[in-house]
């Protein structure tokens, strides 16, 4: 496997418009001669599927959910970075690239990020062509608000609801072309695996969620825009279907995986409660923005938070960072917190939390200011811990929340088996070791309104395709694979359900390969992770039939590829012997406890291949290379 | 805190369906209801019985999956809230709770607490967007909108298509869903080019489907897990109106 990240020559403003003249076109006639598969509708699925379909291309889309609406892509709360500098604080597409090349540690393509900011703005101007009703000053322009990470304002947000509403406008987009038949969408079908034929992706093998056929569809290219695998984690803000299957099974089939440890944790997500529970609940970073984070002083304080004065209370992001205060980025925000908990300063029934406090705020701006801003937070944190925040400071604590790794892809977002994309969070490409806050919506659909549609092109183009049927042998032996599959999963019989497994491996997930890594325990990891899969396919326990809607089966599968995934990641962090943004070594740290790299050897994408379950697959390096921002010790002092 | 359960089932769109009775033990009053439901389904795989199944994803009232009918009311006894967002601490220890799939001709039952509400999915395709091409748009900023409009528009875009609505209706009316994406897309600048079509269709669509219609029950909105006012079905009716005469 030999990795080319085809970042064209020259001047970095210049080298998107460059490579996009030079790439090849499909004649207007031709295009629907084409079928392209896309997997997963949300921002960056549904986003592609609508501007593909538009330019003519035949779209076939699939989720496993019933709806393009109900993608995960809904529940992003904050907002939408881009640089307009509507707020005529200084902001250009060079401060944006260089804050998104910093806020990720040096660990992102220069080349990726500046195509980012410079599209960002387009992604505005459509969605609000599209009726995304963004929030609106007085005047009736579009207001913006500042994020963790930034010093400018350049966050568009519609309450605390941006995510939905992006994604209301890409799936009315898609919905669109649905009705003019360019796309066609397979609702509650996941994908179990991909066929490549002659080295070239050529399609997909699903199952039917409801009947549990095991459909085979076949295309000249496939996308895949599955999202991120937090869920490996068990506890996360991730919803519950989230899964890394697509992404999994294609990296068994050539594709490789970039940088799978750089997981982000989130600081402000709503403690945990009991061993009941299912999820964990994120409460918007733009909270940071009028809320102030702090502990008491002294440990063991057991007063309530209101009785607690002034004198007794540590502020200690305004304390430790000055300049940037509560907007410090979020693996930073994250650790700080982890640490005065683990020091005994943490409040709350379990001590593991830290005050988020509006009282300030409140007297500052008025309850009505807060509640414009953000009462359906104010109102969801209440709901769930029965604690009203304009009264009482929120708790809070970090909670796994975003994967920057995912699968490796060049410039063109093509992964290492031609015809194979990946777009949205399911790629590893553009936040480096830590993602800004606004810039997961931005990547998903700058992905698929403005760069996979002239990308792919390309390759449909200069591609030689052979006719492929789904009734042809490369496609009859995958199917088969995974009929196989599902008959030994149906038919282990043994005592734990899945639903155990997974808290188990969530469990060694969170001790050793979450907030803070050493390399004791991620050997730890390395041993647990085989021995628990060996278990899950010995022990695993399902109910029902292979042909009816059987959510232990779906679940099933999805943790048996989080058992795998779980060992690529620990094995990547145990690699990568330095500290950089969410990839918190203990052992790589400096004097203040902030991540310490190590750049002369670290300075890469580790790009892994698959060799076998159970085998060390083998590690690829890509050489990052920084022109324009020379990498420094990030600080936010 | 302890419970009695009716939860209906059945196993796929041909069988007739029943009751059948559970109890669940010591679930705690933060537990959200498809947290206790999950305590439940423990039980019942660990016997070797078929889960009680029930769709659901982000659990945090967003996505719009989860919808049971509990105690003959969408969404439960919690106001604005779904399903996922609903805690036992709302109910009483020792109560017999009633859980059924939402009731709508056009939301045929999939598995027990699973519907088929791809018909809401056809009426978007119907008609409900701007036809706005990827990159042949405006700047942002050359479009203002009214501060009070954007925020009307935003109430109604609210929506999360849950189809709480429908199954609250005594018609099985879909008039609030239809009615806040037009309501949404008709008062903004961004959606007056296409508003007559959109209001059409989206009412063709709708009736094609076999959804009924509104006589001013407003269950819709007592049950709407986004609190979306029955004013906006006023919109639609004069949208349609105005679309047809005029």
């Amino acid at each position: 496997m030999t990795l080319e990240s085809k970042i064209p020559p020259g001047l970095i403003e210049k080298k998107w418009d460059t490579h996009r003249f030079n790439l090849k076109l499909v004649n207007p006639a031709n295009k629907r001669k084409y079928t392209i598969i896309v997997v997963g509708t949300g921002l960056a699925g549904a986003s592609a599927a609508a501007s593909l379909g538009e330019l003519g291309y035949n779209v076939l889309t699939f989720s496993y959910h019933e709806s393009p609406r109900r993608a995960h892509s809904i529940a992003a709360q904050g907002g939408i970075n881009a640089p307009k500098n509507y707020s005529n604080d200084g902001d250009s597409i060079w401060r944006l690239f260089y804050d998104t090349v910093k806020g990720g540690d040096y660990r992102a393509r220069e080349a990726n990020v500046y195509r980012l900011a410079q599209v960002s703005g387009n992604i505005i101007d459509q969605c609000v062509a599209q009726g995304v009703p963004f929030a609106r000053d007085y005047a009736g322009y579009l207001d913006n608000r500042s994020f963790g990470g930034a010093q400018v304002s350049r966050t568009f947000y519609a309450r605390s609801q941006t995510g939905q509403q992006l994604l209301l406008g890409a799936y009315s987009a898609m919905s669109r072309q649905i009705n003019a038949g360019t796309v066609e969408f397979f609702p509650r079908r996941e994908m179990l695996d991909l066929v490549v034929v002659d080295g070239q992706s050529r399609g997909i093998i699903c199952r039917n969620l409801v009947t549990g056929e095991i459909e085979p569809y076949a295309a000249n290219a496939v996308v895949l825009a599955t999202g991120g695998y937090a869920n490996t984690f068990y506890l996360s803000t991730m919803a519950k279907a989230s899964n890394a299957t697509a992404i999994w099974r294609a990296y068994k089939k050539g594709a490789a995986f970039g940088n799978p440890c750089f997981t982000q944790i989130h600081p402000t997500c709503i403690p945990q409660g009991g061993d009941y529970q299912s999820k964990l609940t994120l409460m918007s970073e733009s909270l940071r923005n009028d809320g102030r984070i702090w502990v008491p002083k002294k440990k063991g304080d057991t007063r309530r938070a209101e009785e607690i004065p002034e004198e007794d209370r540590d502020y200690y992001l305004e304390r430790l960072y000055p300049s940037f205060g509560n907007l410090v980025p979020r693996d930073v925000a994250s650790r700080r917190a982890k640490e005065l908990c683990d020091n005994g300063l943490g409040v709350g029934p379990t001590g593991r939390a830290v005050y988020l406090d509006f009282a300030d705020a409140i007297n500052r701006l008025g309850r009505h200011v807060i509640e414009e801003r953000y009462g359906n937070l104010f109102d969801m944190y209440h709901e769930i811990t029965a604690e009203d925040p304009y009264k009482v400071p929120m708790r809070i604590y970090p909670a796994v929340h975003y994967t920057m790794g995912g699968l490796w892809v060049d410039y063109n977002l093509m992964s290492t088996i031609p015809g194979l994309y990946v777009v949205g969070e399911a790629n590893f490409a553009d936040h480096g070791a830590n993602r800004l806050g606004a810039s997961a919506l931005m990547q998903g659909l700058a992905d698929g309104y403005f760069i996979l549609p002239y990308t792919i092109g390309d390759y449909l183009a200069s591609t030689k395709f052979n006719t492929v049927k789904t009734e042809d042998a490369p496609f009859k032996e995958v199917q088969d694979g995974i009929a196989q599959m599902v008959k030994k999963l149906m038919s282990i019989n043994g005592k734990k359900t899945v639903e155990e497994f997974h808290r188990e491996l969530g469990r060694i997930m969170w001790d050793y390969v979450g907030m803070g890594r050493n390399r004791v325990g991620l050997q730890k990891a390395l041993a647990e992770i085989p021995k628990l899969r060996e278990e899950f396919w010995q022990n695993v326990k399902l109910v029902g039939g292979p042909n009816e809607l059987n959510s232990e089966l779906e679940k099933a599968g999805r943790v048996a590829d989080f058992l795998e995934l779980g060992e690529l990641m620990s094995l990547d962090a145990l690699h990568r012997e330095e500290s950089c943004g969410g990839h918190f070594r203990e052992e790589y740290q400096t004097e203040d406890g902030e991540a310490k790299r190590n750049d002369e050897q670290f300075c890469y994408v580790a790009a892994w291949e698959f060799a076998g379950v159970g085998k060390t697959p083998n590690l690829h390096e890509e050489p990052l290379e920084f022109e324009y921002v020379k990498p420094s010790q990030r600080s936010y002092k | 805190m302890n419970f009695k359960l009716k939860v209906w089932r059945q196993k796929n769109r041909e069988d007739k369906g029943r009751f059948v009775a559970y109890e669940v033990k010591n679930v705690s009053p933060d537990a959200s209801f498809l947290e206790m439901l999950d305590i439940l389904n423990v039980d019942l795989v660990k016997k070797g019985e078929d889960p009680i199944a029930f769709d659901h994803d982000c659990r945090e009232g967003i996505c719009g999956s989860c919808g049971v009918v509990i105690n003959g009311r969408s969404h439960g006894p919690g106001r604005g809230t779904a399903t996922c967002e609903l805690r036992m601490r709302l109910f009483q220890d020792g109560d017999t709770i009633v859980a059924e799939p939402w009731r709508a001709k056009p939301f045929p039952v999939i598995k027990d607490l699973v519907v088929d509400r791809t018909a809401l999915d056809r009426i978007m395709a119907a008609g409900g967007y701007i036809s706005a091409r990827t990159g042949g748009v405006a700047e942002a900023n050359a479009i203002p909108v009214p501060k009070p409009i954007a925020e009307e528009a935003m109430d109604a875009a609210a929506c999360i298509g849950c189809g709480a609505c429908v199954a609250a209706c005594p018609n099985s009316s879909a008039m609030l869903f239809v009615a806040a994406k037009v309501s949404h897309l008709a008062l903004l600048p961004q959606g007056q080019v296409e508003r007559k079509e959109r209001a059409l269709h989206m009412v063709e669509q709708m009736d094609k489907e076999g959804f009924g219609n509104c006589s001013n029950n407003y269950a819709c909105e007592a049950e709407c897990p986004k609190k979306i006012s029955v004013m906006h079905i006023a919109r639609l009716n004069r949208e349609f109106i105005r679309a047809e005469f005029t």
